[in-house]
C-alpha cells in the first residue's frame, strides 16, 4: 500500500511535468489555427453548380491549355523537354492528366479563373508588380466554358486503384514540379537552378517531412500554406481531401517505412515483457515469503 | 605460492584459479542489503540495466552511422531508420533510453536527497552519483548532436556558446571545444569521439567507484535506521531470515529488483513503439542548417531546469549583465548538488517526511524543479521571464539557505 502510495506521488510529479513540457509547451507554440477547408469557401468566382458539357471542354482545352500544358492521359505530350520548359515558363507547367481528379472542382474552376487569388500568392504577384504568374487568368471565359473545361479534365482523368502507386502518383501530380524526395530517389521535374530562381529558395526535400511536421500540420499546411507560414512562396495548391490523404500517405511510405513493423513488433514486445514482469512478480512472491 | 591439487571438475579447475565461491559470495550471496526498503531501492539496478541497453543498442547503431556532416543526418534517418533490419528499433531504444535514463536518474538522485543517503559515511556514494550525473549529461548532450539535424546543430550552438561567457578564457575556449569558429564538422567528428569513447569510458570508471563506495556504509533504508550488518548478516546464516534486518543481493535484493525493472520495461517499450516524439524532437528531422535558425531552441527535458536558471536572469543587476548573472547562476546550479552533504547540517538522517524543516526545503525545491523545468521550453517572453527569474532566484536561494535551516533543525532536535 505505501509502495502504491509513493508510485502515485511519482507518476503525479512526472505527468505535471511532462504535461508541461509536451502538450502545454506545444500548444504555446504552435497555437491552433483555422481548420483546413476542402471546400474553398473564399473562391466564389465561378458559379461551380453549372453542369460542364465534356465535348465543349475538349474544344477549349485543346484551343487553349495544351501550347502549354501536356495531358498525356488525353494524347497530348510535352512540348518540350522539363529543362526547357523550365526556362521559358521559370517552373515546368503541370501536366493536367491528374488535374481533374487532384484538385477540387471549386478550387480548379477559380484557379482557371484567376490562378494567383485562388492560390493565395497576391503578396508574391501583386496587381501592377513585376513579377508575373506564367499563366494568365482565364476570367474572359463565361462560367459555363470554365466548368466545361473541368468537366473535361475530370473526363480524362485516369482511373486508380486504391494503394501505393496512386499514392505516388499523386504526389508526383500534386508535389513532384518543385519537391525533391531523395529518400524516394525523385528529383523535382523543374531543374534545381530554374526553381531556385523561380520559388526565391530551393524548395525542402520531403523525404522525412512525415517526421519532422507531422500528419496534423501537413495536414492544415497543404491545405492553405498561408495560414501557418505566412508569406510563404509555395501556393495554395487545391487538393482535394482525398488526393491530400495520398499525398500524406505517400510521405509516409517514404519517410516512415517501417511503421507498420514498429507497431506489431511494438505489440509483441510488450507482451514478452508482460510475461517477464509477471514471472518476476511470482518469484519475488516466493522468495521474499522467506524472509518477512 | 599456494599448493593445487589436481581439480575434479571443470568448476574446481577454474574455482581454484579465479576464487569463485568467494567471488559470488562477496559479490552476490553475501553481500547485505537493508530488508526495510521500497520499490525505489530498484533504481540503481534500472539504471545498470538502462546503462548496458544503451550500450548494446549504440554499437548496433556505431556499425552504420558516420560521423560527417555531409553523411551523418542520412546514415541515420535513412541507412539506419529504412535500410538496416531493426535499425529503427535500436535507434528508438538508444534516442528514448537516452531521455529514460535521466528520469530514472532523477528519482534516483531525490530518493538519495528524501531519505539522506548522502552523509554519516555515505558522502563519497552522492559525489561518485553526481560524478555519473554530470558525465551522463556529457554523454546526452554530445550524443544528441551526432544526427545532424537541426536541434542537434543549434543546441550544440547555444550550449557551446554559452563558455564563451567565462572571464579571460571564454573566446579561446569556445574555439577550442568547437575546433573550429563555429559548430562545424570538426566538432561533429570530437563530438562522436567523447561519445562512443571516452566518455563511456569514464561513465564505466565512476559507475565501479561508485558501486565500491556503497560497500563500508552500506545502503540506507527506509527509516535512516543504522545497524550492524554484521551482527544481522550472522542472524541472516544462522537461519532466522525472518529476524534479520539485511537480505542478500542474490536472490532476494535482486528478485525484488527484477518485478520492478519488469513493468519499468513495459512502460519503457511503451515509448519506445508508440511515443518516442518527446525523446525525439520532430524539428530534428530538419538536417542541420546553419543559416536557418529554429523558432524556438529547447535542450532536451533533462536539461531544461539548469537551462531555465542561465536564462533567468535576463537583466542587468549591479552593473552585471544578465548574461553573466546567468552563467554565474547556470555554474552554481551544476556543482552545488555535489557538495549536498556538507550544505545539510542536521546529523538526522530520517525520510525527510519525518525531518521537522528539512520536509520543507525538499518539496519547495521539487516544485522549483518542476517550474524550471517546465519554463525551461516556453519562449521566455512576457511573464513566463518573470516566471524564469523568480524561480531561479528561488533555486538558489533555498540551497543558500540550506545550511541555515538544517542547523535550526539540528538544534530543535537536539533540544529534545
Amino acid at each position: 500500500m505505501k509502495e502504491l502510495k509513493i508510485l502515485a506521488v511519482i507518476a503525479t510529479l512526472v505527468g505535471i511535468t511532462y504535461y508541461g513540457i509536451e502538450p502545454y509547451a506545444h500548444h504555446i507554440m504552435h497555437p491552433e489555427v483555422k481548420a483546413a477547408d476542402f471546400t474553398f469557401a473564399d473562391l466564389k468566382n465561378v458559379d461551380t453548380k453549372l453542369a460542364g458539357n465534356t465535348a465543349n471542354g475538349k474544344v477549349l482545352v485543346e484551343a487553349n491549355c495544351i501550347a502549354c500544358h501536356a495531358i498525356e492521359s488525353a494524347g497530348h505530350p510535352a512540348m518540350m523537354p522539363n529543362a526547357d520548359a523550365a526556362a521559358s515558363y521559370g517552373v515546368v507547367p503541370p501536366d493536367l492528366s491528374h488535374a481533374g481528379r487532384v484538385y477540387d472542382k471549386n478550387y480548379l474552376a477559380n484557379f482557371i479563373f484567376d490562378p494567383v487569388s485562388a492560390m493565395h500568392l497576391s503578396h508574391k504577384y501583386p496587381v501592377g508588380g513585376t513579377k508575373t504568374f506564367p499563366m494568365p487568368s482565364y476570367n474572359w471565359m463565361t462560367g459555363q466554358e470554365i466548368m466545361d473545361v473541368v468537366a473535361y479534365l475530370q473526363s480524362v482523368s485516369p482511373k486508380v486503384k486504391e494503394g501505393a502507386e496512386t499514392h505516388k502518383a499523386t504526389y508526383d501530380a500534386a508535389c513532384g514540379r518543385c519537391h525533391s524526395m531523395s529518400y524516394a530517389k525523385s528529383e523535382a521535374t523543374t531543374p534545381k537552378d530554374a526553381i531556385k530562381a523561380y520559388m526565391g529558395a530551393t524548395p525542402p526535400d520531403l523525404s522525412q517531412y512525415i517526421k519532422s511536421r507531422g500528419e496534423h500540420y501537413l495536414h492544415g499546411f497543404i491545405n492553405d500554406p498561408q495560414v501557418l507560414l505566412a508569406g510563404t512562396s509555395m501556393p495554395r495548391v487545391g487538393l482535394n481531401e482525398k488526393a491530400q490523404e495520398e499525398v500524406i500517405a505517400y510521405m509516409e511510405e517514404i519517410g516512415d517505412s517501417k511503421k507498420a513493423e514498429r507497431e506489431s513488433t511494438g505489440i509483441n514486445v510488450m507482451i514478452y515483457t508482460f510475461i517477464f514482469a509477471m514471472l518476476a512478480y511470482l518469484w519475488k512472491r516466493k522468495i521474499w515469503s522467506e524472509v518477512h | 605460492m599456494a599448493e593445487f591439487k589436481p581439480a575434479d571438475s571443470l568448476y574446481e579447475w577454474f574455482d581454484q584459479r579465479l576464487g569463485i565461491d568467494k567471488f559470488v559470495k562477496v559479490m552476490m550471496t553475501e553481500y547485505w542489503i537493508p530488508k526495510n526498503i521500497n520499490f525505489l531501492w530498484a533504481m540503481g539496478v534500472l539504471l545498470t540495466v538502462m546503462f548496458t541497453i544503451l550500450i548494446v543498442s549504440g554499437i548496433f547503431l556505431l556499425m552504420y552511422y558516420k560521423p560527417d556532416i555531409n553523411m551523418a543526418f542520412d546514415s541515420v534517418n535513412y541507412t539506419i531508420m529504412q535500410e538496416v533490419g531493426y535499425g529503427w528499433l535500436f535507434r528508438h531504444i538508444h534516442a528514448v533510453g537516452a531521455s529514460v535514463v535521466f528520469l530514472i536518474i532523477y528519482i534516483h538522485m531525490f530518493t538519495g536527497i528524501y531519505y539522506g543517503s548522502y552523509k554519516k559515511g555515505r558522502e563519497l556514494i552522492w559525489i561518485s552519483g553526481m560524478l555519473l550525473f554530470v558525465l551522463f549529461s556529457a554523454e546526452g548532450f554530445s550524443g544528441y548532436m551526432l544526427p545532424w539535424g537541426q536541434m542537434s546543430y543549434w543546441a550544440a550552438y547555444v550550449i557551446t556558446e554559452i563558455f564563451g561567457g567565462i572571464p579571460v578564457i571564454g573566446g579561446d575556449l569556445v574555439v577550442w571545444i568547437r575546433g573550429n569558429f563555429y559548430v562545424s564538422d570538426s566538432t561533429l567528428t570530437r563530438f562522436f569521439m567523447l561519445h562512443v569513447l571516452l566518455i563511456p569510458l569514464a561513465i564505466l570508471g565512476a559507475i565501479v567507484v561508485h558501486f565500491y563506495a556503497l560497500r563500508f556504509p552500506h545502503v540506507n533504508n527506509e527509516e535512516g535506521e543504522f545497524f550492524d550488518f554484521d551482527k544481522e548478516a550472522d542472524k541472516y546464516l544462522a537461519g532466522d531470515k525472518k529476524g534479520s534486518k539485511v537480505v542478500p543481493f542474490w536472490p532476494v535484493f535482486l528478485s525484488k529488483d527484477f518485478f520492478v525493472l519488469g513493468f519499468f520495461l513495459l512502460f519503457f517499450f511503451y515509448l519506445v513503439f508508440f511515443h518516442y516524439d518527446f525523446a525525439m524532437d520532430p524539428v530534428n528531422f530538419d538536417k542541420a542548417d546553419g543559416l536557418k535558425t529554429p523558432a524556438h531552441i529547447y535542450p532536451e527535458w533533462y536539461f531544461l531546469w539548469s537551462y531555465e536558471v542561465l536564462r533567468g536572469f535576463f537583466f542587468e543587476i549591479a552593473g552585471i549583465s544578465g548574461k553573466s548573472l546567468g552563467l554565474m547562476a547556470f555554474a552554481f546550479a551544476n556543482a552545488i548538488f555535489m557538495i549536498l552533504p556538507w550544505l545539510d547540517r542536521s546529523p538526522m538522517v530520517k525520510p525527510a517526511n519525518q525531518r521537522p524543516y528539512f520536509k520543507y526545503w525538499f518539496w519547495f525545491l521539487i516544485a522549483d524543479l518542476i517550474v524550471l523545468t517546465v519554463y525551461g521550453k516556453l519562449p521566455p517572453t512576457g511573464a513566463n521571464a518573470w516566471v524564469g527569474f523568480a524561480s531561479s532566484m528561488t533555486f538558489l536561494v533555498l540551497f543558500i539557505a540550506l545550511p541555515f535551516i538544517t542547523k535550526a533543525e539540528a538544534k530543535k532536535i537536539g533540544g529534545k
